[in-house]
């Protein structure tokens, strides 16, 4: 039930972090400027549309009411105002967009198409902009004009010319409807298509991560899929595989040449053996002293532990038996070598303790992680001295699940920590010291094959060699082993 | 015992044959797979010893076919290959033990007594008795002379291999891929630690010592001296 429901989480949280990846894809980021620039270009040009329709309509009306007042100044000066204003009563009768009104010196009409002297102060020569209105069916409507006031300085009268400029208004309003209904219809295309590619995009991208994972994870086989549309993303998958070709021929290369080199000098290695077990046998049995051979066959066999030291060596970097990693649980396989150490610690009076942690699952390989960490306290017993202590430890950290050996014994200096990893080389005091040297080179590649690192720290007084694994959640499903017993 | 060995090192194989007849086996000897196939379904072998690389026929098919005629004898692989995953394929193909060259003999030898004692089971044993010291498997307790000893469970698992395989050499790399499933070489040896905590326990105070090192080779548990 409990795991249903967290199941059920799971699947809710990782749908919502799709989406919010989505978001994050950099085809989406891209979508996202182009539709904004889109946008302001966009308002930008209407804008200007609009600010070039409205000067063109106010020139031509400018125009016309500047040929009225021509028109009808040549009238008054040549015939007088009563010609004047039989012409304005006439005009006034024909309708149609130009506006007339005659007024005395007290701006009452005296005749023209206007009822009502609009309220604008008589600026001659300029234009002035005003409201009437103009009966329509029943009622009356609103209406803007534009217009130029001439006065006629001889008889004291006003003569107003104007053209009605409401199809201008109507123009206006209609955009500033229109405008934001227009912006915001682009910014929602321009979103959907943006979340649109940037899913295909992402579709793509993912199936070359899967494949990278899957090869990361030691399938050398997988290629990441052609789909045959000979697009970028076509170009840069078969580029991949051309890669993946070469680094799968190379490995394959590396391991015949790791296979030959083990039996080329195997084979010798167990003549020479076998010779010296022989030889061993003959004096034994002639009641000789064999001191001499044993001690060639020690040293045989101390070649032989170096010899597959180094392989093994070898075969981890390369990442071979990568089929064989689990779902491991840390502290069952760090208390299985705290038993088989335990005894030898106590032995050389060395107390030595395991701290487990909860929760600290991780995939790997079990026989290269014990072996690992046989290997680390194998060390941390051998350099603390009778009376010192070893402690076995698996945390969490911010990282991932860490697993440490610390001991009390001399340490490492700082200098010469990086340069033990490497493969032979032993500090000078520990020179006699049993062993093949390639203790601390294992683990650093037991740590890479699990990529991760060995880190070597002062234990103040001491050295604490620590592995910090990623953490595996407990809701990935367990990866099924049929892969590795279908091999 | 008829051990049937398929070895195309010349030499090895010489060396091999000479150890065993020695040790009072009665041995044929082939120098490819197709041979040692033939050999192995045509006569009656206790057990085969087969190299993993092998001219003409290869020992993991040598012993696949073998198995897929039925023949069921206990078959222990010899490899000079890298080790990861080679050990994983032999067992696989049907291999019951995987000794990667240079071995010592001694190994050899007390892994094919082992692999002997596995084929001849004694019906379900609930009880083991070595001498005066006895093993219940049912109730996990360890008695000698009626005197009840305590044992940790993997101090347990450790006297069960060595009772099992009473009167056996049982070897340091035997007991370690046997009672704690590791298939590599800890650098110091702590399975003697071990043996001597073991001894300790079922051995201090009695007269007679069970458990016994034997120079050069490893362990055995035996009731009286030889």
């Amino acid at each position: 039930m409990h795991a249903d429901l967290r199941l059920a989480d799971a699947g809710a949280f990782r749908k919502f972090r799709g989406g919010y990846r989505l978001v994050r894809t950099q085809a989406f980021r891209i979508v996202l400027i182009y539709v904004l620039l889109f946008a302001v270009s966009v308002t930008a040009l209407l804008g200007f549309t609009y600010w070039n329709t409205r000067r063109t309509m106010d020139a031509q009306a400018d125009q016309i009411i500047q040929a009225e007042i021509t028109g009808l100044s040549e009238q008054y000066q040549g015939r007088g105002w009563q010609s004047l204003y039989q012409i304005i009563t006439e005009r006034s009768l024909h309708g149609g967009s130009a506006l007339y009104m005659l007024a005395d010196g007290e701006h009452r009409r005296l005749t023209g198409n206007l009822t009502v002297w609009p309220s604008v102060t008589a600026d001659p020569g300029n234009y002035v902009e005003f409201d009437y209105e103009r009966p329509v069916g029943n009622g009356l409507e609103t209406r803007r004009a534009r217009g130029q006031i001439l006065r006629l300085e001889g008889d004291n009268f006003y003569l107003l010319v104007a053209e009605d400029v409401q199809a201008r208004e109507t123009n206006q309003h209609l955009f500033t409807i229109t405008l934001p209904w227009t912006v915001a219809l682009i910014v929602l295309l321009g979103f959907g298509g943006g979340l649109l590619m940037s899913q295909n995009m992402l579709r793509r991208l993912d199936a070359i991560n899967r494949t990278s994972g899957e090869i990361i994870a030691g399938d050398l086989t997988r290629r990441v899929p052609v789909t045959g549309s000979a697009d970028e993303f076509d170009v840069l998958a078969e580029n991949l595989n051309r890669m993946l070709d070469r680094i799968e021929r190379l490995m394959k290369g590396l391991r015949e040449v790791t296979d030959s080199v083990a039996h080329d000098l195997r084979t010798p290695l167990n003549r020479l053996r076998n010779r010296l077990e022989e030889s061993l046998a003959r004096l034994a049995a002639q009641g000789g002293s064999a001191s001499e051979i044993e001690r060639a066959i020690a040293e045989t066999d101390k070649l032989i532990a170096t010899f597959n030291a180094l392989l093994q060596i070898a075969e981890t970097d390369a990442g071979a038996g990568r089929a064989q990693m689990t779902l491991l649980e840390l502290n069952s396989v760090a208390s299985d070598v705290a038993e088989l150490y335990e005894p030898l610690a106590e032995e050389k009076g060395i107390s030595f303790r395991m701290v487990s942690g909860s929760g600290a699952q991780i995939e790997g390989n079990r026989s290269l992680v014990a072996q690992a960490l046989a290997n680390l306290v194998d060390n941390a017993i051998k350099y603390t001295p009778p009376g010192g202590k070893v402690t076995m430890a698996v945390t969490q950290s911010a990282d991932g699940v860490v697993l440490s050996v610390a001991d009390t014994g001399p340490g490492i200096p700082a200098e010469d920590r990086s340069r033990v990893v490497e493969r032979f080389v032993r500090l000078e005091a520990s020179r006699n010291s049993p062993g093949t040297g390639l203790g601390l080179s294992l683990v650093a590649a037991v740590a890479h094959y699990h990529g991760t690192q060995l880190v070597l720290s002062d234990n103040a007084p001491g050295l604490k060699a620590s592995l910090t694994f990623p953490r595996v959640s407990k809701v990935v499903p367990i990866r099924p082993a049929m892969k590795s017993a279908a091999e | 015992m008829r051990i049937l060995v398929v070895e195309d090192d010349i030499e090895a194989q010489r060396y091999l044959v000479q150890g065993l007849k020695e040790s009072g086996h009665v041995v044929d000897e082939a120098a490819d797979g197709d041979l040692g196939l033939s050999l192995a379904l045509s006569r009656p072998y206790d057990i085969a010893i087969v190299d993993r690389m092998l001219p003409k026929l290869d020992g993991l098919h040598v012993v696949a076919e073998m198995r897929e005629h039925g023949n069921t004898i206990p078959v222990l692989f010899l490899s000079a290959l890298s080790e990861v995953d080679d050990r994983v394929k032999g067992l696989k193909a049907g291999g019951d033990d995987y000794l990667t060259k240079p071995y010592a003999f001694v190994e050899l030898l007390a892994r094919i007594d082992a692999l002997m004692r596995r084929r001849t089971p004694a019906g379900i044993k609930t009880q083991l008795q070595v001498g005066d010291l006895e093993l219940d498997l049912l109730t996990r307790a360890a008695t000698r002379s009626g005197q009840e000893i305590e044992l940790q469970p993997r101090e347990f698992r450790l006297l069960e291999y060595l009772m099992r395989h009473a009167g056996q050499v049982v070897t340091r790399t035997m007991l370690l891929e046997s009672v704690w499933e590791y298939h590599f070489d800890p650098q110091t040896n702590v399975i003697d630690v071990h043996i001597s905590r073991l001894r300790a326990k079922i051995d201090k105070g009695f007269e007679l010592p069970l458990l016994h090192t034997v120079r050069g080779a490893g362990y055995m548990i035996r009731a009286a001296a030889a």
